[in-house]
């Protein structure tokens, strides 16, 4: 990214999300505060709040069943119906705001960006996402990916393992979230106790148990983790009010019938099989106490010399909170060509793997192999600049999923850690550097160049590194998140994994002994 | 600069509303775990399950609630622990103790309500009594807790993730 380019982004208004942004957030605000106290009590502020966020859709298809929505929650009488509804308007404005960050970021950046392919009057239309404020540019209709390439369908590899059929049919586990999402909207942030939260349990473990479902469940183990934690809510001070807004709207989405479960495999259809060389970005580490996902960031040069690709690959492993820091890696340990690429910095060979619209590519360890030494900098310097950009899929456009990689250099870094390019400062989010890897604070500080993904969230641009040209003891190195995906190789960082033992096969032997009883 | 806790900055209390992508649980810290391998903070209770020192098929369910400092401790089949003779057992103890190394001092006692002086140790402060407490469900979410490790992995994308970023090492 150039000055220039900075300049171009940060230059405009309003968080830099365009005109209608800052009115968009205020209308989800006035929303979100509603749920802090519950819908059973709205106070007449909080109502007109409510309606506010209804009045937003009144040009639009959604505007009477939103308008019927607000005046029924008002009066006292919530169905599931309403909130569906409500939540699907909270939905669409964060999607607009999403998609003028995007395309703010495209422009900026002079990133060419994949168009959705539209499947009309698809069944599967999602509820909600179709819909935008009139103040807002027209987005597409949501809709499932489409199957077909060059007009060949394709066939649908088997990417999961199968495990043991679902306990229960995923229609009753998902009413089962439907209305613990609902008794948790009526009572508020403020009013949840242990009872409410515990009552997420039974639910959490049936989703489990359902491979299609995992989206859902991932989101709702953390999500209900968090609000145990912050129990007794009541008297807490400060509450991450939009971010259990988010969660709660996107959790209320996916358990609609047929979201997740559309289509008969449960598994989104590859857009297309690709071969290539993958040239590794870098890592963004997500996690909460049961949960944790590697995602990759790559460009694509594919085998048949077409435009290269930006591209995603993802491995999620659930885990107990209890295993931490370097000892993730292990998890993921039957990927081992991805493991060796990112802890090596080599270039991958993949055949016939499948790419979704999304632009992310599922992953098959066996159908990959470490190739070249490949420095993550030099990718960017060289393969970024060109590389087509994926589409977003409708359900996931929310300004939390942007994650695009650029390449920052030239910059001078100020006292706080901010990257002083060209006199406009660009924010580094080095709370974000995840704990299993080498990259600290300190050596963004020393570095002259990096890669990283350009994030927004509370109203402004940040920098997420992911790996770095640095100057340790005069001495050129390059440091990345994934560099330990193999193992810790600085010897402090090994010692203090081996002082904590080995969590995960201490829990492995006990659930040996205790589970199977 | 980018420090979004609720009282980190001046207007740290408005920017915790307004992020969405924040550590809301604190990471825990990383600890042994052959002696007591499962902890937590949970239903009203600092709660746990240490393992037997002389049978390693028998492990013992301690709690210890927040506010009254009530304890139990019983096997996983409801059987008293001998070592309660009007006071915490040694499993208790141990629970207490990793539970620091897991949390901190200051969450788990602020969490039971504890008032601990400089230089004493949690344990040594609470004061409650005997109080039988149900094992079965602290066993039952111990069980739930190991199940995790066996669910299976997946390659398909994970977007609702992105809410949840990884947290490192300050400095």
């Amino acid at each position: 990214m150039l000055a220039v380019q900075l300049a171009a982004l940060l230059g405009g208004e309003s968080g830099n999300a365009g005109a209608g942004a800052e009115e968009a957030l205020a209308l989800l605000d006035g929303f979100d505060d509603a749920l802090v106290h519950g819908l059973a009590r709205l106070a007449d502020e909080r109502a007109d709040a409510v309606a506010a966020l209804a009045a937003a859709f009144a040009a639009t298809p959604l505007g009477d069943r939103l308008a019927e929505a607000a005046d029924a929650v008002v009066s006292g009488s919530i169905t599931q119906e309403h909130l569906t509804a409500l939540a699907g308007g909270r939905v669409a404005l964060s999607g607009a705001v999403h998609d003028a960050l995007l395309e703010g970021l495209d422009t900026a950046l002079g990133r060419e960006r994949a168009e959705w392919p539209p499947t009309p009057g698809d069944p599967q239309t999602a509820g909600g996402t179709g819909a935008h404020p009139a103040a807002q540019p027209a987005a597409q209709p949501a809709a499932q990916p489409a199957a077909q390439l060059d007009g060949q369908p394709v066939a649908q590899p088997s990417t999961q393992p199968s495990t043991q059929p679902p306990a229960q049919p995923a229609g009753n586990v998902l009413g089962g979230v439907r209305s613990w999402l609902r008794e948790l909207a009526i009572t508020g942030w403020r009013g949840v106790d242990h009872d409410l939260v515990s009552a997420a349990d039974q639910v959490i473990e049936a989703l489990l148990a359902v491979p299609e479902l995992r989206r859902l469940a991932v989101l709702l183990d953390g999500f209900a983790a968090e609000l145990r934690a912050s129990c007794p809510i009541g008297s807490v001070e400060h509450l991450p009010v939009r971010r259990w807004a988010d969660l709660w709207t996107r959790a209320l989405l996916l358990s609609q019938d047929g979201v997740l479960t559309g289509d008969p495999t449960g598994e989104p259809r590859p857009a297309a099989m690709v071969s290539g060389r993958l040239l590794v970005l870098g890592v963004d580490v997500h996690e909460h106490g049961t949960a944790v996902q590697f995602q990759m960031h790559a460009v694509l040069e594919p085998a048949d010399g077409g435009t290269s690709r930006l591209v995603r690959t993802s491995v999620t492993v659930a885990k107990v909170d209890t295993i931490v820091g370097t000892a993730l890696w292990k998890l993921p340990q039957r990927h081992k060509v991805l493991l060796a690429a990112l802890a090596d910095r080599r270039s991958i060979e993949i055949a016939d793997v499948p790419l979704l619209d999304s632009g992310d590519l599922v992953w098959h360890d066996d159908r990959a192999f470490v190739s070249k030494p490949a420095d993550p900098l030099a990718t960017a310097r060289l393969c970024l600049p060109g590389a087509l950009a994926p589409a977003v899929p409708p359900l996931d456009r929310a300004p939390v999923r942007i994650a695009e990689p650029v390449l920052v250099e030239g910059y001078k870094v100020t006292k706080d850690g901010s990257f002083d390019l060209g006199g406009t400062l660009l924010a580094v989010d080095t709370e974000r550097l995840p704990d299993c890897g080498p990259l600290t604070p300190k050596l963004v500080a020393a570095s002259s160049a990096c890669v990283g993904l350009m994030r927004w969230d509370g109203g402004r641009w940040t920098l997420q590194p992911l790996a770095v040209q640095a100057k340790v003891k005069r001495e050129a190195v390059v440091v990345a998140t994934g560099d330990w995906a193999l193992g810790p190789t600085d010897p402090k960082a090994a010692k203090a994994e081996a002082r904590a033992a080995d969590a995960v096969a201490v829990l492995q032997e006990r659930a040996g002994r205790l589970l199977r009883r | 600069m980018t420090d979004r806790s609720p009282n980190g900055s001046p207007n740290g209390a408005s920017a915790w509303a307004r992020h969405s992508r924040l550590r809301v649980v604190p990471p825990v810290q990383p600890r042994k775990l052959a002696k007591v391998p499962f902890v937590e903070l949970a239903d009203g209770r600092l709660q746990g399950v240490v393992s037997s020192g002389s049978d390693i098929g028998r492990v013992y369910v301690s709690s210890i609630a927040a506010g009254t400092h009530n304890y139990n401790c019983s096997t996983n089949n409801n059987r008293p622990c001998g070592g309660l003779y009007g006071s915490p057992c040694k499993h208790l103890r141990a629970l207490v103790a990793e539970a620091v190394v897991q949390y901190g001092a200051d969450r788990v006692s602020r969490y039971l309500r504890v008032e601990v002086p400089e230089g004493a140790e949690p344990a040594d402060c609470l004061g409650g009594v005997h109080e039988p407490a149900p094992a079965a469900v602290v066993f039952s979410r111990f069980l739930r807790h190991l199940a995790y490790l066996e669910v299976p992995d997946t390659t398909l994308p994970i977007p609702e993730l992105h809410w949840f970023p990884a947290t490192g090492t300050v400095g």
